[in-house]
């Protein structure tokens, strides 16, 4: 058996399945939500709601890089690819971002613009040596998985002094996220949510560490987990055992990846190469404070914003959209107006809808066959 | 009269100018010993404005299916943009049940494009259509400016019989019939996307591309009811479903640890974030058959060396929604989509 294998077995995950139902109280209901897009992927690609009790739903949440990015920043990196003699790299499903009036770096690339898909960092930092001529800018989203490759590649351009190179720096952090989530929207409104699956690749950066005070503060149990559809299970056992028990604790379930205090090699470079900015606008979430990165005033030469002269100008989601109420739980996807009709992943009008690993998207590739009764052509 | 000398084509260090396109001598050169010479039939060699090609036996109706080919790079693990060409236009034709026997070829070539990789593409054309015992009838070049043309475009046309009686249609799966496909999922998928962004991976990624008209006569031989036969090319086995689900009205429910999918795809699926369902495969075939007649249709896929690891994946369901879904290995049931767009890996 391959190592993936044991983590997907249909014997284990009907036991997992036995063991939940048995544990689950029959008077309350459960609604946990999984932060991380990697863990909405599995959970749609494996199934795994069919095995879960009737009474436990999950709500897919925000952890999805392109899916946070708001219209604005797209705009930004539209106008630099359109308006800049420059060749703007990003990472694959970035592409299809819609910003407004339907463009999307696809589109602009079809309209002639340098926009070239890349599958790390270094692939950026590669053709900016070899084509010297040729200004590199490297759009850099994600979270703090994808932060450290940015921030090893700034250090590498600055060391080799290359005047070619530089970074639309889009980076957000997790922790800042998943507190607006549980603080409510900005009309109070919170969904049911009982804990939180926390992040898998995110916390071995990390660590569980940074969680504690949030989970302490709302009385949230937080389970990081592994990215497996078998890890996603057992987490969620362990976190219906926390709410039984009236405990609101970190645990972890993803040992074999993640400890305390994470990486902290990762930490300290992404310490030296960024820092935080005051305030930045999420898709869904709007303005959170300190809760994305720029580039230290060390590297600030490398700073696409900076040397190109890039405002920052926020745009307004589609008024129909329900992002923000689906991330929070508060809307269901499928009981947005525009799900399935207006808005699909061929021509995704909010940002859920954009990555497969979206709320809006997953449900739409993956789960259409299921409850809801959605009934979508 | 003195016979004019014409100096041959430099095939080693020559490149395609626009003269070659310009209808002049140039071009029947590059037709004469290049085309003809790789292609070499009858029909061609009477250099004709088109081929008169002989009647079908009594009974037998005319198949016809055009494609055109365009792939970056041209040059890949397991075939090029010439085998390629022939595969997929003899396939497309051999899955509506057609017995391939005649094809056209249109060539863009873009203007100094290397005369020996034209060379190379036109004999692996050349094998390919001996190999899938076609000919290649008639044809035609066209040169376009430098930065018009990404090295070379072709369209091929493919002629075949359909035997009397049978006929093959996306719209005739039914409840209870069996869905089978003939070999491994994904690999011209992934072996080019490898290779285009030059992508290392453990083990072995190589297309699949091969003529299917043998598979598909094993299949029409084994399965009398056989509803109809695909090969799941862009868009992957998801499309190819979608799309049959639709014409016929039904729904279809894969099982999907009998999805055969070769160690290499699946890692390399497994990095990218992809789903082999969404990548195209040049090689296989996907057959609908009468739930009764998927014993024999297995065991004749096996039989042949293309379907060594054919398997029987699914059943077609009354479901008026047109959902392709499938009961994955955890035990859950999901949707299985059509993909928005190219597959694009994701991050995280
Ligand atoms: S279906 Fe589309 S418009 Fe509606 S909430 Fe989801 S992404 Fe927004």
């Amino acid at each position: 058996m391959k190592y993936v294998d044991a983590f997907r077995d249909g014997e284990i995950a009907r036991t997992l399945a036995t063991a939940l139902a048995r544990e689950v109280r029959p008077d309350r209901t459960y609604a946990f939500m999984e932060f991380c897009g990697g863990h909405t992927h599995a959970i749609s690609r494996y199934g795994v709601e069919d095995l879960l009790p009737r009474n436990l739903r999950l709500i897919h949440g925000p952890g999805c890089p392109v899916c946070v990015l708001p219209t604005g920043r797209i705009e930004q990196a539209l106008r630099l690819a359109l308006d800049h003699p420059v060749t703007l790299c990003v990472y694959g499903d970035t592409l299809r971002v819609p910003a407004a009036g339907g463009m999307s770096l696809l589109k602009a690339r079809a309209m002639g613009a340098d926009v070239r898909m890349i599958y790390s960092a270094t692939d950026a930092l590669a053709l900016a040596r070899r084509e010297p001529a040729r200004q590199v800018v490297f759009f850099a989203i994600g979270f703090e998985t994808t932060t450290p490759p940015t921030a090893l590649v700034v250090r590498e351009a600055a060391r080799l002094g290359l005047a070619n190179f530089s970074v639309l720096c889009c980076h957000v952090l997790t922790p800042p996220a998943i507190r607006a989530i549980a603080e409510g929207g900005p009309d109070g409104e919170v969904g049911q949510i009982d804990g939180f699956i926390g992040p898998a690749h995110v916390s071995t950066v990390i660590g569980t560490g940074p969680y504690a005070p949030f989970a302490a503060q709302f009385r949230k149990p937080v389970v990081i987990a592994g990215f497996e559809p078998l890890d996603v299970m057992q987490a969620i056992r362990m976190l219906v055992r926390q709410v039984n028990e009236g405990r609101a604790e970190v645990e972890n379930e993803f040992t074999r990846a993640v400890t305390v205090e994470g990486n902290l090699k990762a930490q300290a470079l992404m310490a030296e190469v960024f820092t935080l900015r005051d305030s930045f606008e999420w898709r869904g979430l709007g303005v959170l404070p300190r809760s994305a990165l720029r580039l230290a005033d060390a590297f600030s030469g490398f700073d696409a914003e900076r040397r190109f002269g890039l405002e920052y100008t926020p745009l307004p989601d589609h008024k129909a959209c329900e992002c923000a109420a689906v991330l929070r739980g508060v809307t269901r996807a499928w009981e947005c107006r525009l799900f399935g009709t207006v808005c699909t992943p061929e021509t995704p009008v909010g940002a859920c809808m954009v990555s497969s690993e979206g709320a809006c998207a997953a449900y739409y590739a993956y789960g259409r066959n299921r409850d809801s009764g959605a009934d979508v052509p | 009269m003195k016979s004019v000398y014409v100096r041959p084509l430099d095939l080693r260090g020559g490149h395609v100018d626009l003269a070659y396109g310009g209808g002049g001598r140039a071009m029947q050169q590059l037709i004469g010993e290049l085309f003809r010479q790789a292609f070499d039939n009858p029909w061609l060699a009477r250099g004709d404005d088109g081929a008169v090609l002989p009647e079908l036996a009594p009974g037998e109706r005319l198949v016809v299916s055009t494609d055109s080919h365009v792939v970056s790079p041209l040059f890949f693990p397991g075939g090029d943009i010439g085998s390629l060409s022939v595969h997929g236009t003899v396939n497309d034709v051999a899955m509506m049940g057609g017995r391939p026997l005649y094809l056209s070829a249109g060539f863009i070539l873009e203007e100094g494009f290397p005369l020996a990789d034209l060379q190379r593409i036109a004999e692996s054309m050349g094998r390919a259509a001996a190999d899938a015992g076609v000919a290649i009838v008639t044809g035609d070049t066209k040169v376009v400016e430098r930065g018009k043309g990404d090295g070379v475009f072709i369209t091929t046309t493919g002629v075949g019989a359909l035997p009397a009686g049978r006929e093959l249609s996306g719209a005739f799966a039914r409840p209870g019939d069996a869905v089978l496909v003939s070999g491994s999922l994904g690999e011209h998928g992934m072996a080019i996307m490898a290779q285009r962004e030059g992508l290392a991976f453990d083990g072995d990624l190589r297309s699949d591309s091969a003529a299917l008209h043998g598979l598909a006569a094993a299949a029409l031989a084994a399965s009398p009811g056989l509803r109809l036969m695909r090969d799941p090319t862009r868009g992957g086995l998801a499309a190819t479903l979608n799309e049959i689900a639709r014409q016929s009205t039904v729904g279809i429910v894969l099982e999907e640890s009998a999805l055969p999918v070769s160690p290499a795809v699946a890692a390399a699926c497994e990095f990218l974030g992809l789903d082999p369902l969404n990548l195209a495969s040049e090689g296989r075939l996907l057959a609908v058959c009468p739930g009764e007649e998927a014993a024999p249709l297995l065991a004749a896929l096996r039989a042949h060396p293309l379907g060594r690891q054919a398997a029987l994946i699914g059943e077609v369901i009354a479901d008026p929604r047109c959902f392709v879904q499938m009961q994955t290995t955890l035990g859950g049931r999901r949707m299985v989509d059509w993909l928005a767009g190219e597959p694009l890996p994701r991050i995280c």
